[in-house]
């Protein structure tokens, strides 16, 4: 393998343009997110005061681990490894729905403490922005868990893991978002 | 045509054309109206013109989605339709259907027409745009599911390309949220609110993907760029249409009594909007310039790239203008409404629906490939003439709006609306040459289909 064929595209043209609208919408949050802050300092403090930051850096520690486990699946396929990456991908699965209980049980609180997407400002941002990248979560899983049925099938292989390395780079981008989404909702004051 | 069934869309096509003419003769009425308040009072009221005006422009666009579907389905599923009678069957309901509702708005008082098509049983009348009498929504849903089976059955047995599984999935939409219509609950903040899930979700959402795969459709034939290309283009561009049009519905949620996170949810998602009409017109322009042939049919490749130039101004670009909340809060219902509806619905709708008859209609009335290069000249001419037409009445009316937005809502001492409106008549006036200009255009383009001459030689 030369040097220009490391530097190729990992993935799809369309799903890379796909990622970027996606970061597009959260960026234009985030944006809308710090001006509005800047207005109403003591609202998004206390706000945020409220939130539970050891879940959230939980978490964190789990999506990353999930990333990580999806590189190790690409990393398993680039060798022919079909169970390693196979089992990658399942683990990296489980990191989702770790992910998914966890926020679960932090909007139970909420709700059960009376707060909604109504109550201000700091929630409409805090319930909105959470629930899209919920969502992303969901929608990041059943890529992963097409990619571990295709993969268990034969389906890619160190010659052809194009899909694989797409559906990858959108699951990355799910994490990336929950890494800028963390500090700016739970700790940034 | 390579199937015989194919050729339901014909009627399907001239019809669309003939309820065409019609919407914009009561435009010019309407526009008329504007400048000279008791022009043909009270034979055809503003209301009325109005409304026959926004009805009919549905309607021709139904007929010509419905001929598109009956015209690629079958080609692109290799088999002939399932039911060419029973289209033909359908087209002459909803063209009855049509042309009586059309009379009932004209000849009879519209409270009298409610009476008269026993409204009350099942009270549906007396939105904007959703005017239609009871029995008449139940027609077309009659209708619609008598094409959606046909054109399914067709799909189902026949081969699956994106193209047919991504009109489907438009069509089958266009069908279930229309049902919508049907809700209609006392309280107006709810009646507003799902009255959007027919009207929003119909053209900022569904329709875009019926719009995407005719496109597609026209550009594999006229440029012979891989079908795989394309369909990983339209893929991208359904998803984008997704992600900001059915969230971005809450941009008409921010003054009609909804909570104000929609305030945020519409503006941001709506913002991105342009972005699914930027792409298509990058991508019509790509796959053109990428073409393997040189299609004989320079018309219809002409229509195709309008549409993606004129979607993306109209759509994207006008409806931008106004979409965030802090904007709309002073321009909303205003003159610049109507301009971003002009162009949008021409830029978008009305030309794919014409896109696709200039390609399809040559081939339906036995040509080779294309019209004879004279009819092609002509066709040309109609499409400058009605576009450039189309860019100055929304530049007149934008004009207008923007007076209007500062004399009425942001001036010191702002002006009673009335007052406002005699003071923008100017405009009113450009406005209603631009419309003339396009009637011409479109007549024109009628004459265009009898142009004979020398068929050019298919490349």
């Amino acid at each position: 393998m030369d040097d220009r064929t490391q530097l190729k595209l990992p993935g799809d043209l369309a799903m890379w343009i796909f990622i970027y609208a996606e970061l597009l919408v959260f960026g234009i949050f985030f944006l809308g997110y710090a001006f509005t802050r800047a207005y109403h300092v003591e609202l998004f403090n206390n706000g945020q005061a409220t939130l539970n930051k050891e879940l959230g850096a939980l978490n964190t520690f789990v999506l990353i681990t999930g990333s990580y486990c999806v590189v190790r699946a690409v990393a398993a396929i680039r060798q022919d490894h079909v169970n390693t990456c196979v089992h990658w991908l399942g683990a990296a699965l489980f990191s989702g729905l770790i992910f998914l209980i966890v926020k679960v049980f932090e909007y139970k609180d909420k709700f059960a403490a009376g707060y909604d997407l109504d109550t201000n400002t700091f929630f409409m941002f805090y319930f909105s922005l959470t629930f899209f990248h919920f969502m992303h979560v969901i929608l990041g899983m059943i890529i992963l868990g097409f990619m571990l049925v295709k993969t268990r099938r034969g389906g890619y292989s160190a010659l052809d893991h194009f899909g694989l390395e797409s559906g990858a780079s959108y699951w990355h981008m799910v994490d990336l978002v929950w890494v800028v989404l963390f500090p700016l909702l739970y700790v940034m004051k | 045509m390579q199937y015989k069934s194919q050729s339901v869309a014909k009627p399907y096509f001239i019809a669309a054309i003939g309820l065409f003419i019609g919407q914009i003769l009561f435009g010019l009425v309407m526009g008329l109206q504007y400048v000279w308040g008791d022009f043909l009072f009270p034979a055809i009221p503003f209301n009325v013109a109005r409304m026959v005006h926004t009805n009919l422009l549905i309607v021709w666009l139904l007929f010509g989605f419905m001929g598109a579907a009956y015209y690629l389905i079958p080609e692109e599923a290799e088999r002939e339709l399932e039911s060419p009678a029973l289209a033909m069957l359908m087209f002459w309901i909803f063209l009855v259907a049509g042309a009586l509702t059309v009379l009932g708005y004209l000849l009879v008082p519209y409270a009298g027409l409610a009476k008269l098509t026993f409204n009350s049983l099942l009270p549906t009348m007396g939105r904007e745009f959703l005017e239609q009498p009871t029995i008449t929504k139940i027609g077309i849903v009659i209708v619609a599911l008598s094409f959606l089976y046909n054109v399914g059955m067709t799909v189902l047995k026949g081969r699956k390309t994106v193209v047919n599984l991504v009109l489907m999935t438009g069509l089958v939409g266009l069908a279930v949220m229309f049902l919508f219509s049907f809700y209609n609950p006392d309280n107006l903040v709810k009646d507003k609110f799902y009255w959007w899930w027919v009207v929003h979700l119909w053209v900022e959402g569904v329709w875009e993907l019926i719009l995407g795969a005719i496109l597609a459709y026209v550009l594999i034939k006229t440029t012979g760029v891989d079908r795989e290309v394309v369909e990983k283009w339209l893929y991208v561009i359904i998803a984008m249409t997704l992600i900001t049009g059915i969230i971005g519905t809450g941009h008409h949620y921010f003054w009609i009594g909804t909570p104000e996170y929609w305030q945020w949810f519409g503006s941001v998602f709506s913002a991105l909007e342009p972005i699914p009409f930027f792409m298509m017109t990058v991508f019509a322009f790509n796959m053109v310039n990428k073409r393997r042939r040189e299609h004989p049919n320079k018309a219809a490749v002409l229509w195709a790239l309008g549409t993606g130039v004129m979607a993306f101004l109209g759509a994207g670009v006008w409806g931008f203008l106004h979409t965030l909340a802090p904007v709309n809060y002073y321009t909303h219902g205003t003159q610049i409404t109507a301009a971003h509806a002009h162009m949008s619905f021409y830029g978008a709708y009305v030309m794919i629906v014409l896109t696709i008859i200039s390609y399809a209609m040559p081939l339906l009335r036995g040509r080779a490939a294309a019209n004879s290069n004279k009819a092609q000249v002509v066709e040309m001419w109609s499409f400058w003439l009605m576009t450039i037409s189309i860019v100055f009445l929304t530049l007149f009316l934008t004009a207008a709006g923007i007076l209007q937005v500062y004399l009425q809502r942001v001036a010191d001492v702002p002006l009673p609306f009335m007052v406002v409106q005699d003071k923008i008549v100017l405009f009113y006036w450009l406005r209603e040459i631009a419309g003339l200009v396009f009637f011409i255009g479109l007549m024109i383009y009628v004459w265009s289909f009898f142009v004979k001459g020398e068929e050019t030689k298919t490349a």
